[in-house]
């Protein structure tokens, strides 16, 4: 950036952090650091790393839909082991947590209240999170070990 | 006050050089992630539900599953959105997330050269495809192909 004159500072010091027993270690950490908000972050960043990946490999493999029927489904074919299976299990849970912590991002961004309820809403996404991977479990294990 | 750190702009400064004019792109891309993010819930889970829970699953994915589903428009469109708000969405997060973590000029322009390259390659061969596929090539055995090939 260029060194422009900048307008000299008005305001005081910031206070000192808040020592909030956690994420801060005797007391002069910080609100963030080592806490949900912190750990939160490290998960929407490696689900949306992972989904990212996958969706490269998944748009070429659906590709093939051009090459032949044959090529097709011998290749969606690996796709129902039972070890491909369990990977999308993986898969499920990173974009379910993924997509109910954006959404938290956003009402954080957005409302009033939401940096208020920052944390609760976190809990709220793992019990979505879930909720929802339940109620996927049942159907895609049978899909996949019943035995078609 | 004796200084060591010159220059550092209060919070209060007037916007660079640099950001005076023009527009701010690292606004839009920021709103682009919440605005592509709430239409992706829809799509996503809309397409995880058709294709993983209704009826037998990933056991009945198979070239006559995907054939039957882009003979229809509607699945065509959702379809074409989805590569093109996902791909985007992504390739939008691993530019920052390299942004964060690549130091070195040339660490960071290589690996952005090759996301933008990926982002390019994957959505016009998935727009080709989706727009280019024909449910019912000829000389493929009839049992491979939706029913309606026969018809
Ligand atoms: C299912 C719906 C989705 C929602 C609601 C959602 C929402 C969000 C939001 C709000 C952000 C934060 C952006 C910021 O901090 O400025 C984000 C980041 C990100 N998303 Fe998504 N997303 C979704 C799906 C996806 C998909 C399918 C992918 C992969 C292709 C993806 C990859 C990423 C990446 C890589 C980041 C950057 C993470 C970071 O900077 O730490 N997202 N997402």
């Amino acid at each position: 950036m260029a060194s422009a004159p900048t307008v000299p500072p008005t305001s005081a010091p910031p206070p000192p952090p808040r020592s909030s027993g956690r994420g801060s270690k005797k007391g002069l950490g910080t609100l963030y650091r080592g806490t949900e908000g912190m750990w939160s972050w490290v998960l929407h960043r490696v689900t949306g790393m992972l989904l990212f990946l996958f969706l490269l490999v998944h748009v070429l493999d659906t590709a093939l839909v051009r090459v032949s029927p044959e090529v097709y489904n011998e290749v969606i074919g690996t796709y129902k082991t039972p070890i491909m299976g369990l990977g999308e299990v993986g898969l499920v849970a990173a974009v379910l947590f993924h997509a109910f912590n954006g959404i938290r991002i956003i009402l954080v961004d957005f409302t009033a209240k939401g940096p208020r309820y920052q944390r609760v809403m976190l809990w709220v996404v793992v019990g979505l999170t879930v909720v929802a991977l339940a109620g996927f479990l049942p159907r895609h294990l049978s899909n996949v070990f019943g035995g078609h | 006050m004796t200084g060591t750190i010159p220059d550092v702009a209060s919070p209060r400064a007037k916007r660079s050089q640099a950001m005076r004019g023009g527009i701010n792109t690292e606004l839009y891309a920021w709103l682009f992630m919440r605005v592509s993010g709430v239409i992706l819930i829809v799509l996503i889970f809309g397409h995880l539900f058709v294709n993983l829970m209704v009826g037998d699953g990933v056991a009945a994915i198979d070239f006559a599953f995907v054939a039957g589903k882009w003979s229809e428009p509607f699945w065509q469109v959702w379809d074409l959105l989805m590569l093109w708000l996902a791909m985007i969405h992504g390739t939008n997060g691993v530019r920052t997330i390299i942004n964060d973590y690549a130091e070195r000029d040339v660490t960071r322009i290589v690996l952005k050269a090759l996301l933008y390259v990926a982002l390019v390659v994957t959505v016009v061969m998935g727009t080709l495809v989706i727009f280019t596929f024909d449910p019912c090539p000829v000389g493929s055995p009839a049992d491979l192909l939706p029913s309606f090939c026969s018809a």
